[in-house]
């Protein structure tokens, strides 16, 4: 294993999910509310979902969120690194492993592990191994 | 309020993600690949986020309305089961691919990448495929 020392970004990061935890802990105490991306979108999707109105709220702030940033700084850089046919299957893999897994980075990874529930725990195990291997088979098995 | 309080919520963990890096793919995908040139930065965003959020969702965990009084809606089951591990492994296997997930998939709808707007649209297809699947299978 090598560092990226170039890349890597320790205060900037340290600073983002600091303002992430922020966010979770506003929308449990104020909201009674799990900061979940995919449990909210694919709670939106279904029927009859309770809360509602909070829910496309929350989204919304979060789709507006880079057009705030760009009133008063340049973005940050986004760079995608697939075609097409990689974003459609990973979208897919990732709308429908999310809702049998129950959650999300966000969920799981931090609120599930911040209100110390054994699934979270699990669960983030889970899609970071499998996301690690992943990269690990596309990058330096098939060299993609 | 609630809604008011809401709409701050998702501005701030918008904001959190672009801050940390997590709107990059490039970045995730420097952080997923382990045994390439290895970009540890976004294990500090889940310090960072945890340690802010552990003590404020510890306690609300243990009361039964939000300080604006309305029911808590936290999840109650707590053993893991096999759906749990096998969606959430073939959540990683699509977050390896593209380097994005959930939270920033909505974050970065706006700015421009139609890369976005296709990952948001097969993400939306995946959802409804479990919610077909799962309406099938219950009736």
């Amino acid at each position: 294993m090598t560092v990226d020392w170039f890349n890597f970004t320790p205060w900037s990061s340290l600073a983002g999910g600091a303002l992430i935890g922020l966010a979770a802990s506003l929308f449990a105490i104020g909201n009674g509310r799990i900061a979940g991306i995919s449990g909210l979108i694919g709670s939106l999707l279904q029927r009859g979902s309770e809360g509602a109105s909070e829910k496309v709220l929350f989204l919304l702030g979060l789709l507006v969120a880079p057009l705030l940033w760009g009133v008063f700084a340049a973005l940050p850089l986004i760079e995608f690194q697939s075609g097409w046919l990689g974003l459609i299957l990973a979208g897919v893999l990732v709308g429908v492993g999310t809702r049998y897994g129950s959650g999300c980075t966000s969920g799981h990874g931090v609120c599930g592990i911040s209100r110390l529930s054994p699934r979270s725990m699990v669960a983030t195990v889970c899609f970071m191994f499998s996301g690690f291997m992943t990269v690990f088979v596309l990058r330096h098995l098939l060299g993609g | 309020m609630l809604k008011f309080i809401a709409f701050i919520a998702g501005l701030l963990f918008g904001l959190g993600l672009l801050l940390a890096g997590m709107a990059n793919p490039r970045k995730v995908l420097g952080f997923l690949d382990l045994t390439g040139a290895w970009d540890p930065s976004l294990a500090l965003v889940m310090v960072g986020a945890i340690a802010v959020a552990i003590g404020p969702l510890t306690w609300a965990r243990r009361q039964s309305r939000s300080l604006l009084g309305s029911p808590m809606q936290f999840p109650t089951k707590r053993e893991p089961d096999r759906r749990l591990v096998g969606g959430s492994l073939l959540f990683g296997i699509g977050w390896g691919i593209a380097g994005v997930c959930p939270g920033p998939a909505v974050a970065i709808l706006l700015t421009g990448h139609w890369q976005a707007i296709v990952f948001m649209l097969a993400m939306l297809g995946g959802m409804l495929l479990f919610t077909a699947l799962e309406n099938r299978r219950s009736r």
